[in-house]
């Protein structure tokens, strides 16, 4: 059963490689990545129990963690074109 | 006996888990615009994710491998509203509209109450 769910989760990084090749914002891959991000999570567990091998899910959390670490920065990169933006400019506009 | 209950209800979620896994998976291919394929989103990251890992915890039985999946359920529960609201406010930040059929926002209220004054959301033409 656990080669079941791995399969299911390759098909369905497949489709999402699809979307974000694909994709016509940058969100829309930012989107795509997240989800491969949380699949090769879940793959990495079914892989672990198909193995005989659960340890891989400490790999796992650490991506996980890294995932949305990667995530909220290129979303900033592209909502600012900085990643060391504090916000101050858009305070001082906005008063 | 016992045994063997736990694990046909392990099947059943890790099936249904899967099951939820490519459906969300389709739907972010399929879904016309950016906020739609985020709502196909969550369904992995929610139902899919979930129902497999319970899976998994039942084939694990009451052990540190079940306390790892524990973690990697709240480490979803956690980050995967985050990681939307922050996508989220960034694609409307960029300009990204949402489709839609109408826009509500400016709509007269129903009843033909008076109409908000104060309601800052200007119409965007």
């Amino acid at each position: 059963m656990f080669f079941v769910a791995s399969a299911a989760i390759l098909v369905a990084i497949i489709l999402v490689v699809v979307r974000a090749i694909r994709g016509p914002t940058v969100f829309d891959r930012v989107l795509a990545a997240n989800a491969i991000g949380t699949l090769a999570i879940l793959l990495l567990a079914a892989i672990g129990f198909l193995t005989g091998r659960p340890e891989w899910l400490d790999v796992g959390l650490t991506y996980g963690l890294l995932n949305l670490i990667s995530m909220l920065a290129v979303l900033k990169f592209f909502r600012h074109g900085d990643l060391a933006y504090d916000g101050e400019e858009e305070r001082e506009t906005k008063a | 006996m016992m045994e063997q209950i736990v694990d046909i209800a392990s099947w059943i979620l890790i099936v249904l888990g899967s099951f939820f896994i490519i459906t969300g998976a389709a739907g972010m291919l399929r879904m016309p615009d950016l906020f739609t394929r985020m709502h196909a989103a969550s369904v992995i990251e929610t139902l899919g994710a979930t129902l497999l890992v319970v899976g998994l915890m039942l084939q694990a039985g009451f052990t540190l491998v079940s306390a790892k999946l524990v973690f990697v359920l709240l480490l979803f529960f956690f980050i995967g509203p985050v990681a939307a609201h922050a996508l989220a406010q960034a694609a409307l930040h960029a300009g990204v509209e949402p489709m839609l059929d109408e826009d509500r926002r400016n709509r007269e209220p129903p009843g033909g109450a008076e109409k908000n004054e104060t309601d800052p959301v200007e119409p965007k033409t």
